[in-house]
């Protein structure tokens, strides 16, 4: 890894583009990280400028989380790539029920991507970090020749500490616990789809993308013995109530009408044959807790701003096990299913 | 989820519901078939089962444009994209249906053949004229529906001279595809399909009235009532189905009518006449050859017609053996009666075209009756077992 020291940060031209130089590891990627890195991430852990960086050893246990983050168009109403990044990884961190205390960013850029794009993603990303309250700590660029690549990939990972007492994991679920949503879905997945070449259409949906830690580290501190959390990210809200029941002994049974979804993302989806269920989020979660704290939690979310929708949606259940069933809008029952493939728009 | 609530608001449906329990008489039974794959999606999605009675049945049709695409048809697309190495253009949920030898659009793909997913005939024309040097070819698929829009590209083709784009073109006809399920008992006593009415396309009937559909209450003697898509129009379509067949009436009931006329957009109509012909035959999977049944491209327009330009070889294209899917569409069985259900056949991994769209009726079943289906299954098996 090559720390972010900056050496000397350079103007660059506007129209300034990425070449293999810039990945090489001499002058040239010196001044690219002096130049779009450095000032935005600025802290004190990337200031030490070693390969590695030195945190100091918190109290409690260690969780660590890495995420590849690869979309198309990098830019999307609500964010961007580099905000992605950060949320994402945070997020992960989170769902531990951990306070993430230090991100790691690696990227791969393309030849021939334009500089100034690097710049206003690399400011996104110190922004979310700076507003997350966690630093950017250590960091690598590369760069590969045009064509091997999709613009810019970002990798990041995250170290977070989990509070003595707290044990979320899938292992806690039991039969009779309240399902919470945190707030509506499918805003993240419709807001890139309504950018996508060929689809373009106008929406003032914007992406739901913002860290959750915060939300997360207050409704640890009210129930600590909250069973599980997760984002549902890729796959929507189905695959991530799928993968935590299939093959127990447990299934789920959730209420079409509590669910909230946006007006505008519900006819985006009917429009184009979509479900909502399936769509990607990237500032929601779900939190599986005892009936008793159902409504303390709700009303904590429902304090921060990510989570002003938050809903009580289902139960987790001993009928039906290992599969995820749902009470429709007009009272009919169905198996929620995972996302199968790809969601490909309908034809009529 | 609170969106187009009027017509899924659940005290309705409940009213929906006790009015067609207090009308169903217990001592028969009702089978419904419902033509279009938009339908059963929606019967499946919103669990429209559980709010009628035991003995209504909904026979699921062949009406998923996906479904009944014949798979030599498919390999000529797949021909097309390989060896005449254009671009061709589909719509998404066609990219997935295997072929011969289980090879997709998306696999070919894969394979480095360029095959783009397409929203609308109109990205297709764009695709064209952005690459001059490329033919261009456009999969067009799809009932009465979708029909105008693929008109209306081979139009605007030839208005500005286009001279790299084309259509490969399979619309099919509704009419005669129901028609032809009803005459089948005749032909073959084996696939009688007692049907006691049908839930009409919607969609198909705002492009051609509901007066093609005519025949089947004239005719045939069964009631036909034009349905909605939304839940509570079925619920709705099925009371007024009930009604007819109780009081012996036979009429086509058009409950639909915040949308579909008896005759129709005749203007859509128009643009499709001065494209299209009538194909004398046109095969569909599972029900074979089916006269007058599918629309092909005018001579006049034969520039834009793929099959008129590129020479597509003969081929012989072979389903998967013992998939159902053939008796499925033509409503005579039901997922559950395919041994491949489930276990060898899922949406990750298709055998059948009904497995794939998101309207066929496998994959309805897979996606949300699943636990009740196996578990029928699993129940039909032991009685084999017990009997033999
Ligand atoms: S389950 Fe698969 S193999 Fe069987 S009929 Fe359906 S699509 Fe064909």
């Amino acid at each position: 890894m090559t720390a972010m020291q900056p050496i000397r940060a350079k103007r660059f031209h506007a129209d300034a583009r990425v070449t293999m130089s810039h990945g090489g590891g001499g002058r040239a990627t010196s001044e690219l990280i002096a130049s779009v890195f450095a000032p935005h991430f600025a802290n004190p852990l990337l200031e030490q400028g070693h390969d590695a960086a030195r945190l100091d050893r918190p109290a409690g246990r260690i969780v660590v989380s890495t995420d590849g983050h690869v979309i198309s168009p990098l830019f999307f109403p609500g964010g961007d790539i580099g905000s992605l990044a950060v949320h994402g990884t945070l997020n992960d961190v989170a769902m531990g029920g951990a306070q993430p205390i230090a991100l790691t960013a690696a990227f791969v850029i393309e030849e021939g991507f334009p500089l100034a794009d690097l710049e206003r993603i690399a400011a996104s990303m110190g922004e979310a970090a700076r507003r997350a309250g966690v630093p950017i700590a250590t960091g690598d660029t590369k760069v590969v020749e045009r064509g091997k690549g999709d613009g810019v990939f970002i990798t990041t990972t995250g170290i977070g500490v989990v509070p003595d007492g707290v044990e979320i994991g899938p292992d806690r679920l039991a039969a009779g616990q309240a399902i919470l949503l945190s707030g509506t879905l499918g805003d993240h997945g419709v807001a890139i789809m309504s950018q996508r070449q060929g689809l373009e259409f106008e929406t003032t949906i914007t992406s739901d993308s913002a860290a959750l830690h915060h939300m997360v580290a207050d409704m640890v501190a009210a129930v600590p013995g909250i069973a599980l959390l997760r984002d549902p990210t890729r796959g929507g809200l189905s695959s991530t109530l799928n993968e935590l029941v299939e093959g127990t002994r447990l299934g789920v049974l959730i209420e079409e009408a509590a669910i909230p979804v946006k007006g505008e993302v519900a006819s985006a989806c009917e429009l184009l044959g979509l479900d909502p269920l399936h769509i990607a989020n990237e500032g929601k979660l779900v939190c599986i807790c005892e009936e008793a704290d159902a409504q303390t939690l709700l009303a904590i979310m429902r304090t921060h701003g990510e989570g002003t929708d938050a809903a009580r949606i289902g139960t987790v259940t001993a009928e039906e096990p290992g599969f995820v069933r749902m009470t429709t809008a007009i009272g009919g029952t169905r198996i929620v299913d995972w996302l199968s493939g790809e969601q490909l728009p309908r034809i009529c | 989820m609170k969106y187009v609530e009027e017509f899924r608001d659940r005290a309705l449906a409940e009213k929906l519901s006790a009015a067609i329990r207090a009308e169903a008489d217990p001592a028969r039974s009702y089978n419904f078939m419902e033509f279009c794959g938009g339908h059963t999606h929606a019967i499946f999605r919103y669990g429209v089962q559980d709010l009628v009675p035991g003995n209504v049945h909904f026979v699921h049709g062949p009406g998923c444009p996906v479904c009944i695409l014949p798979i030599r048809r498919l390999d000529d697309a797949i021909e097309l994209a390989e060896r005449h190495g254009v671009i061709l253009c589909s719509y998404g949920d066609m990219l997935r249906v295997p072929g011969s030898k289980r090879r997709s659009l998306l696999s070919v793909k894969a394979q480095g053949a360029d095959v783009r997913m397409v929203y609308s005939t109109l990205d297709a024309l764009d695709i064209a004229r952005k690459n001059p040097d490329r033919q261009v070819v456009f999969l067009g698929i799809g009932f009465e529906t979708t029909t105008p829009p693929t008109a209306l590209a081979i139009r605007q083709a030839a208005d500005e001279g286009l001279t790299n784009f084309s259509v490969f073109c399979n619309h099919v006809l509704t009419p005669a595809a129901i028609r032809h399920i009803l005459d089948a008992p005749d032909i073959d006593p084996e696939e009688a399909v007692h049907l006691d009415g049908f839930l009409g396309p919607s969609h198909v009937s705002t492009v051609i009235g509901s007066r093609p559909y005519e025949f089947l209450s004239e005719t045939y003697r069964k009631p036909v009532v034009i349905a909605g898509f939304e839940p509570l129009d079925v619920l709705q379509s099925v009371l007024m189905l009930i009604r007819q067949v109780n009081e012996g009436r036979v009429e086509v009931e058009n409950q639909y009518a915040r949308v579909v006329t008896r005759e129709g957009n005749t203007k859509a109509q128009d643009l499709v006449d001065e494209i299209f012909e009538l194909r004398p035959a046109f095969e569909w999977r599972g029900l074979g050859m089916v006269a007058r049944s599918a629309l092909a491209i005018r001579p006049a327009y034969a520039p834009f017609d793929a099959e008129a330009r590129f020479d597509l070889s003969e081929k012989t294209s072979r389903e998967v053996k013992s998939c159902e899917c053939p008796a499925i569409l033509r409503g005579v069985k039901k997922p559950k009666d395919c041994k491949l259900f489930g276990n060898v056949c899922t949406p990750d991994n298709p055998m059948g075209s009904c497995m794939v769209s998101s309207e066929g009726s496998c994959a309805a079943y897979w996606t949300y009756r699943r636990a009740e289906t196996l578990a029928e299954m699993a129940k039909d098996k032991a009685m084999a077992e017990q009997a033999a």
